[in-house]
């Protein structure tokens, strides 16, 4: 990383990552179902180098089976994530502090030019908060009870422009999204591997050994089918992988985010340093819901640590760096203000 | 013979997609500006509740509430009129009232009042939905003035009518310091 990248660099580089790994995702399920066919259609060219399997039956029902599903999450996902949390919506703000939520959320609309989120309040006294929708018109925002009351509304404001940022650049929409391709791959792998390990055998040797078939197509067909079942048996790890990739990019650019909303990125840098103080798991929160957190609901240790492993399997950057980006922000703003930077 | 046929087809499309972007802009700063209204709006009605409610209690700081109202109805008289009177009129207005804030911290008896705290809490809100949404116009009045003064897009500016939109910059220096709170021992009044 180049020493302190000013914020809308930052929004840039972000973006171009995250188109790349959406790209990925998309190749990947390309070649879950058509992968398949194609090993069919070359085992199934006899001596005369005609292809009996000519149909791919296979990419045409994972594209089928896909689009149903991942559009049956779409729809359901924003409204199970709420449930499965307890969330109870704020329609008319009783007490001062969820007076004040309401408040630091329209703000927080108003800043970002979208429409106003519905409010959420997640009944636990752990500090966390999480943005769920189908994109800047139809979105919603859940605090916990502990978050609306550890923090100053300064932090809170960090907070919920943090959420903000998730709804205005299209994240909430981009993890709906996932969660349903995600939950697809995993139905898919499970199904298929059922198949072959019941009927499928058989499929299998008469499509590796039956029809007699000569030299190069079988062997092509050997080949794309064994890497086909591997990744049919990885899919669910790969995928979550790079759902959780994603989920990690996104948390960087949705503080960018909030530091371009509130124009204060110490406000954020004080509330991360009480979440991550308060090291409690989140019991309201279920993993499933992990990735839209503020922070790891869960408090796993990967998220913790830099490195490969932590790269690769925490949902959220770790804490620490995220705090000294935004107070490497806040020091830039002083700077550029004219006033001397303290501490 | 086909050249400048899809020439002229290919530059026409290009007119038509600058002149589209340009109104885009134009009324994106139009409604952005419309934001910023409501919320000066309802500052201007909250107002009377807030001095009401403290009135009682405040009988010393006579001159500050005063000056909260005068500065309230200057800003509703619109402030000589365009984006640079306004700005100022409203300037002066959160500066009268920022005032009051720090002089409202010295009554206890207010500071404890529920109704107060709910006001106070309102005023303020409504004080940052004013800096957001300015901060939005600003945002968005820039890039429609970046717009129409790059080439080549500065060549349909004129077919959109568009205008350079004037930013809402602070003039009032009041806003812009810090509030200096007094902390000589003044005699203070026994609420």
């Amino acid at each position: 990383m180049s020493a302190a990248p000013n914020l809308f660099e930052q929004q840039a580089r972000n973006r171009r990552q995250t188109a790349a790994w959406v790209m990925l995702f998309v190749l990947f399920f390309a070649w879950l179902g058509f992968g398949g066919d194609a090993a069919l259609y070359f085992g199934s060219v006899d001596q005369l180098g005609q292809a009996h399997y000519t149909v791919p039956w296979i990419g045409i029902a994972v594209t089928v089976a896909a689009c149903g599903v991942a559009w049956y999450s779409w729809v359901n996902g924003p409204k199970q994530v709420l449930w499965s949390t307890g969330a109870a919506e704020i329609v008319n703000p009783q007490t001062f502090e969820e007076k004040q939520l309401v408040n630091v959320v329209e703000e927080m609309a108003i800043a970002a030019g979208v429409p106003r989120p519905r409010v959420y309040l997640v009944p636990d006294a752990d500090p966390n908060a999480f943005a769920t929708g189908h994109g800047p018109g139809a979105a919603s925002i859940a605090v916990t009870t502990g978050l609306l009351q550890g923090l100053s509304r300064e932090e809170l404001q960090g907070v919920v422009g943090h959420e903000m940022g998730h709804i205005r650049n299209f994240d909430v929409r981009l993890m709906t999204t996932i969660a349903a391709l995600v939950g697809v791959i995993v139905l898919l792998s499970d199904g298929m591997g059922r198949m072959f390990r019941g009927g499928g055998g058989r499929g299998a040797g008469a499509l590796l050994g039956g029809r007699g078939k000569k030299g190069g197509a079988g062997a092509i067909a050997l080949v794309i089918f064994v890497l086909w079942l591997v990744t049919l048996i990885l899919a669910p790890l790969i995928s979550r992988l790079m759902a959780m990739a994603i989920s990690r990019n996104r948390e960087y650019l949705a503080d960018a985010t909030s530091a371009e909303l509130t124009r204060n990125p110490g406000g954020l840098a004080a509330a991360l340093q009480k979440i991550d103080a308060s090291d409690a798991p989140t019991t309201s929160i279920k993993s499933g819901v992990a990735h839209l957190c503020i922070a790891d609901p869960l408090g796993r240790s990967a998220n913790l640590r830099e490195g490969r492993f932590a790269d690769l399997f925490g949902t959220h950057p770790p804490m620490a760096k995220r705090i000294t980006i935004l107070k490497g922000m806040a020091y830039q703003q002083l700077k550029a203000s004219g006033q001397t930077p303290i501490g | 013979m086909w050249f400048p046929l899809i020439l002229i087809v290919v530059v026409l499309a290009w007119v038509a997609m600058a002149y589209n972007g340009l109104i885009a802009l134009k009324n994106q700063t139009v409604n952005a500006w419309k934001q910023i209204d409501v919320q000066l709006k309802r500052r201007h009605d909250l107002i009377p509740n807030l001095v009401n409610t403290v009135k009682g209690s405040m009988e010393f700081e006579k001159d500050t509430l005063q000056a909260v109202i005068d500065a309230r109805s200057k800003a509703m008289a619109g402030g000589g009129g365009g984006v640079k009177g306004t700005a100022a009129a409203e300037g002066a207005l959160s500066g009268a009232l920022g005032k009051l804030f720090v002089v409202m911290e010295q009554y206890p008896d207010l500071k404890s009042s529920q109704n107060v705290r709910d006001l106070q809490e309102e005023l303020s809100s409504t004080e940052n939905k004013i800096a957001f949404a300015r901060q939005l116009y600003n945002d968005v009045a820039t890039q429609y003035n970046t717009k129409q003064q790059q080439f080549p897009t500065n060549f349909v500016a004129g077919l959109a009518k568009a205008q350079i939109a004037e930013l809402w910059e602070i003039e009032d220096q009041a806003e812009r310091a810090v509030p200096q709170v007094d902390l000589s021992l003044k005699p203070k009044p026994q609420a």
